[in-house]
């Protein structure tokens, strides 16, 4: 194999990524999400997702000659093989019968004199020794006969990998986070396979959050921010603090972090504090944190996605199982319950904008007033003694209007349906409908995703002077790191379902980019 | 001005424009094949009063995101079972209406109660099992009102002396309490403005309740039950409280129809009394999870003008007796129409 080389250009999450690979070397890539890492990945592969978006710029060479993938199928035919986030096996089949799902070895019968070969049997002997020659290819221990619904997580990532390099003409395999799901014992294992793969000719690509093992196994890193490839490091001269500070360090353009300066004096009275949460919210498991929240500050929560940041205030506000204490001014808060926390004056903008922030089919002035008046009794006209609670038309627009004023929110009238706002106003509605609720802890999460620039950068403002003025105290969960920098008075890093560490935001992100990777300054060192 | 037109065509909808059309159609052909208009208009709005609660019976559960109420002969069981017992007791006149009302109440909470738990485990599919909900019901209550032991003469069956007929007339108990309430007469016209006043004092309700706090909380559950969830609302319980408010309404609606209609049907009576009621609303522009008083009214209106009208004026002009199956067209087509339309018209 000669030099690969790949140029993508006009691609807003891509921009000008060049890089080469040669024959048996393992390619580390790192960046933080959205970093583009993923987009490289499937326009490599010939993923749908590509051509249904319009393609992209730029060339791929493969031994010198463009290629263009049209399918995944062209891409295997080249020898190209990638390992995903998530399995693709079939649970009631053993590991040998998915090793060669569809390129099974086949005997003919004498049905398939009749039908063809589709009724061509199975030559279950020679299935046996090809899935062994590839798991011993891979140089690891897994029973070819074990079901994979039986099979511990590591084995079925053996699985996967192993029915990739089962293909006759592998020569480049793609390995996307293959050991996030992995214990410690088996990412050794795994680190192990890559080396031997890398000795017999084959390329890997190798996508982690774990710097550590980019270190242990790569030739060399690419560290992707912002759809750049912004270095190409030699992994034997790097470090774990530079490869760090390059992910998560940005261009100081769109506001600046706070600096030592700016930093305002902690509150003694801690608001909330929370204890031994934990929160089964898929994609997001809280295992255990302990997190003290202060009077009137604004805390911010960062960490990569699926680390589970998101479910600590899913799990507080009572939308996903969760179980252990948390105490709002000293007294006790029941979980699994919202309309408790609502009662007890917190409130929450999801980061599920669509799902759970908004009627999208109903006016602005029902969005915005009804978690107010559903939990406060506001914008009701009592009659017969409070029997009748007759909704107040003519408050539920006042108040709409003021925050369609506040938050300089782009709509029509406060009549018109949420659901045609765009992105960055239907933002604002939501956290509209939390200020009508006049909570004394406010949750905000992902305010800014999917939003462009400038709604983001009045969203953060809209928060920040909420907080400081109304002395409202607010906990931002997000995963861009420079976002939780410019408002934020303190950070907490959420890492394997825990709090790995609380640092003030004026602390440089590199610290922050440690923290993040479940690594200890001193471990760093 | 063009743009205004069109503004005004969207909003009224394509399909009830043409229904509509269909129905002015009809009106104006009437005369010429010998068809008095002005009892065809009396007897449009007879059948509107009989059936107009029934199609109002559809907005609770539509409002609370339940979809439309297949499970509607729950409530008609309910509604039969007041009127039998009223009966039995042997009370004449408007009162026994009332007493009707009042007896079916109970049961309408309670087989409410039921059906609202149990379609808060399907959620997702609430109207095929709703549609399965009715049909059953209508079977295990065929069998029970043979057995019930009810006594009345005027009920049970003549050469057995047990069991209950299958029509039962209402004459001498509540047979008209509302339609010959405040008639008026024009010529050959006459409208019942006691079954119309009956009907919105009703709809008022319904409306008035859509603007309290929880009737505004029953709208969010439908529009978005997760966002409802956030905000403190109790899902499964709005949900319920819309099934009892649906299903006591469809009491009520049978016993509207009864007494214009003069008599009580059992057994097999209440099987597709679901499927006028669902079309009617569907017709009037309302969708799975949208509706509207006036969505009822005009739906009502439209299809009883077409149920009434299509069969006396194409028989007379064709002299074939083809309405029972251009009923089934129209109704069971709107049926199909708007279920199809649901992805397009909901959240």
């Amino acid at each position: 194999m000669q030099n690969v080389s790949k140029e993508y250009n006009g691609n807003p999450v891509l921009k000008d990524v060049n890089f080469t690979l040669k024959q048996g070397e393992v390619l580390g890539l790192v960046g933080e999400n959205g970093a583009g890492k993923s987009t490289l990945m499937n326009i490599l592969f010939g993923m749908d997702v590509i051509h249904q978006t319009g393609g992209y710029g730029g060339k791929v060479l493969i031994d010198g000659k463009e290629v263009k993938f049209a399918s995944p199928l062209d891409a295997l035919k080249a020898g190209i093989g990638m390992v995903h986030q998530e399995f693709s096996l079939l649970p009631g089949f053993t590991a040998a019968e998915n090793i060669l799902l569809n390129r099974e070895p086949e005997n003919k019968s004498v049905l398939s004199l009749v039908f063809g070969s589709r009724a061509n049997t199975l030559d279950r002997k020679e299935l046996q020794k090809k899935a062994i020659e590839a798991i011993t290819k891979l140089g690891v221990s897994l029973d070819p006969d074990m079901l994979v619904s039986e099979m511990p997580v590591g084995h079925k990532q053996f699985t996967e990998i192993s029915r990739e390099i089962s293909k006759s003409s592998i020569r480049l395999l793609v390995l996307d986070e293959p050991t996030a799901v992995l214990s410690e014992k088996e990412a050794e294992m795994l680190l192990k396979a890559i080396k031997n793969l890398s000795a017999q000719g084959i390329s890997v690509i190798f996508i982690t959050h774990r710097l550590q093992e980019i270190l242990d196994v790569c030739d060399k890193v690419i560290v992707m921010r912002d759809g750049r490839i912004i270095t190409e490091l030699d992994a034997e001269k790097t470090s774990i603090p530079e490869m760090a500070r390059l992910m998560v360090g940005r261009e100081v353009n769109a506001g600046h972090a706070q600096t030592k300066s700016e930093e305002r004096p902690l509150s003694e009275n801690i608001v909330l504090s929370i204890k031994n949460l934990w929160v089964d919210m898929p994609g997001e498991t809280v295992k255990n944190v302990n997190l003290d929240v202060h009077q009137g500050e604004f805390l911010g929560i960062g960490g990569l996605a699926g680390q589970g940041k998101i479910g600590i205030p899913n799990g507080i506000m009572g939308l996903y199982p969760a179980g252990g204490h948390v105490m709002l001014n000293g007294s006790e808060i029941a979980l699994n319950n919202p309309r408790a926390c609502l009662d007890a004056s917190l409130a929450f903008v999801s980061e599920d904008r669509r799902g759970v922030g908004l009627l999208l089919d109903e006016s602005l002035e029902w969005n915005i007033a009804f978690p107010a008046m559903q939990i406060q009794n506001k914008f009701l006209k009592q009659y017969l003694g409070g029997l009748i609670k007759w909704r107040d038309q003519a408050a539920i627009k006042d108040i709409t209007d003021k925050y369609i004023n506040q938050l300089q929110i782009k709509c029509t009238s406060s009549k018109q349906r949420a659901k045609e706002l765009s992105g960055g106003n239907q933002q604002k509605i939501c956290l509209a409908k939390a200020f009508a609720l006049q909570p004394k802890l406010l949750f905000v999460s992902e305010p800014t995703r999917g939003i462009d620039i400038g709604a983001k950068a009045l969203v953060l403002k809209a928060l920040r002077e909420y907080n400081r003025q109304n002395g409202v105290t607010i906990v931002m969960i997000s995963s861009e790191l420079e976002e939780l920098r410019q408002c934020c008075d303190r950070i907490a890093i959420v890492t394997d379902g825990a709090i790995s560490g609380i640092l003030p935001a004026s602390t440089p992100s590199e610290d922050f980019g440690i923290l993040m990777v479940g690594k200890t300054h001193k471990e760093a060192e | 001005m063009m743009e205004k037109v069109k503004e005004l065509l969207r909003s009224f909808g394509l399909p009830r424009l043409i229904i509509a059309g269909f129905l002015l159609l009809l009106f104006i052909i009437a005369p010429f094949v010998g068809i008095r208009v002005g009892a065809s208009v009396s007897d449009t709005l007879a059948r509107f009063g009989m059936n107009s609660i029934m199609v109002l019976a559809m907005v609770p559960m539509i409002h609370s995101g339940c979809g439309l109420n297949f499970g509607l002969p729950l409530g008609i069981i309910s509604g039969l079972l007041g009127a039998t017992l009223s009966i039995e007791t042997g009370v004449t006149g408007p009162l026994s209406f009332f007493l009707a009302i009042l007896y079916s109440t109970p049961f309408a909470i309670i087989l409410g109660w039921g059906y609202g738990k149990l379609l808060n485990r399907v959620k997702g599919s609430e109207m095929m099992i709703a549609t399965y909900v009715g049909f059953s019901s209508v079977a295990f209550m065929s069998i029970m009102w043979l057995i019930l032991p009810y006594k009345s003469p005027t009920m049970v069956w003549g050469y057995s002396g047990s069991g209950l007929r299958t029509t039962i007339s209402t004459d001498g108990f509540y047979s008209h309490v509302l339609k010959d309430f405040l008639q008026i007469n024009i010529g050959t016209l006459s409208i019942s403005l006691g079954e119309i006043l009956f009907f919105a004092i009703f709809a008022f309700i319904i409306w008035a309740f859509l603007h309290t706090k929880t009737g505004t909380a029953m709208t969010a559950v439908g529009s978005n039950p997760v966002f409802a969830r956030a905000s403190g609302i109790n899902v499964d319980k709005q949900r319920t409280l819309s099934v009892i408010m649906s299903t006591w309404l469809g009491a009520l609606g049978i016993l509207c129809y009864q007494q214009g209609y003069g008599f009580i049907q059992l057994y097999q009576g209440p099987m597709y009394m679901a499927m006028p009621a669902v079309s009617a609303i569907l017709i009037g522009g309302a969708s799975v999870n949208k509706a509207s008083i006036a969505n009822v009214i005009i739906g009502t209106i439209l299809y009883q003008g077409i149920v009434t009208m299509t069969p006396s004026v194409m028989n007379n002009l064709i002299h074939t007796d083809m309405s029972e199956v251009l009923r089934i067209i129209v109704s069971n087509g709107m049926i199909l129409y708007a279920l199809t339309r649901k992805s397009g018209a909901s959240r």
